[in-house]
């Protein structure tokens, strides 16, 4: 079980991921975007970071860098993928989730604790916990803002592709408990088919017991479904 | 071939929050000025040789649609002249 971990210029949150996958027993490994996806990976992760310091719009260059073409692929062909903050930005930027992120209402960065209310127990992200369970992970972005038609967010929701929720510490979602104005308090979502998955909380950054809270295991271990 | 600028403007769909234009209006309040609404745009100016300002705007438009502009968000407009 090899996972790769696709480094841009700017990402920041490669070495973390491998170090989060690797204390979970994957076998995880950093791939540079110009090497191309090797042909044995099970699963790719789209790391946090400030690919090419979001020119234009954040991770709109990554998206369109040739390695994406062989990450959508992969995803097609039934890999795993999971985009985290930049990578989420990435994800939506390359069409392998709907949607887009975008500024934070705040207009500024946001670095913080939050709570998540588990939409859909039913992916492999999530599989780990109950629905309606409450995580803490933690934010770390500008542009987090979840931004769709509200059509086509009421077919997401009707289709079962939230995973994630900005919630209270009781699981309530309010507008006051939504860090960043995303619609419909929106954190992550699924793609066409649940492996292909995006989110702006970071689950690598609570992952390793040393750094504190491990609510985040459950959304790597996704990888081994 | 004709040497054609192609002005691609991307704007954010109406409806669509733009803290930063926010911001910024509220700055331009502080400093005393009245206004009722702001919004904010990018502008690209593309420099291309092209058989006809048609020709110029279509590839202009396949730029916007792969690029510049994120459909979701964003309309965007197109302008072509004749560069001097």
């Amino acid at each position: 079980m090899t996972i790769a971990v696709i480094q841009f210029g700017g990402s920041n949150c490669d070495r973390d991921s491998v170090q989060a996958l690797a204390s979970l027993g994957f076998d995880a490994e950093l791939v540079w975007h110009e090497d191309g996806l090797p042909e044995d990976v099970d699963g790719v992760v789209l790391p946090g970071g400030f690919s090419y310091g979001d020119y234009l719009r954040a991770g709109a260059m990554a998206a369109r860098s040739p390695i994406m073409a062989e990450v959508r692929e992969a995803a097609s062909e039934g890999t795993p993928v999971l985009g985290i903050c930049n990578g989420a930005q990435i994800g939506c930027e390359s069409s392998l989730t709907p949607g887009a992120f975008t500024t934070n209402e705040s207009a500024r960065f946001q670095c913080e604790h939050v709570h998540l209310r588990v939409e859909n127990a039913n992916t492999p992200w999530t599989s780990q916990y109950d629905e309606g369970e409450v995580v803490e992970l933690p934010i770390a972005h500008g542009e987090g803002r979840y931004e769709i038609s509200d059509d086509r967010l009421d077919e997401l929701e009707a289709e079962d592709r939230i995973l994630f929720k900005y919630c209270d510490e009781n699981g309530e979602v309010t507008p006051e408990a939504n860090p960043n104005g995303s619609k419909h308090s929106v954190a992550g979502v699924t793609g066409e088919n649940d492996h292909v998955a995006v989110m702006m909380p970071h689950p690598e950054r609570a992952t390793l017991s040393d750094l504190g809270r491990t609510d985040g295991q459950g959304v790597l271990t996704g990888f081994a479904e | 071939m004709t040497a054609f600028t192609a002005t691609v403007t991307v704007r954010l769909k109406r409806g669509v929050l733009d803290p930063e234009a926010e911001t910024t209006q509220r700055s331009l309040e502080r400093l005393g000025f009245e206004l009722n609404d702001l919004r904010s745009a990018d502008v690209f100016e593309l420099d291309l040789d092209a058989d006809s300002a048609e020709d110029a705007a279509d590839r202009a438009e396949e730029m916007a649609e792969r690029l510049l502009a994120n459909p979701t968000i964003h309309d965007y407009d197109i302008e072509v002249t004749e560069t001097e």
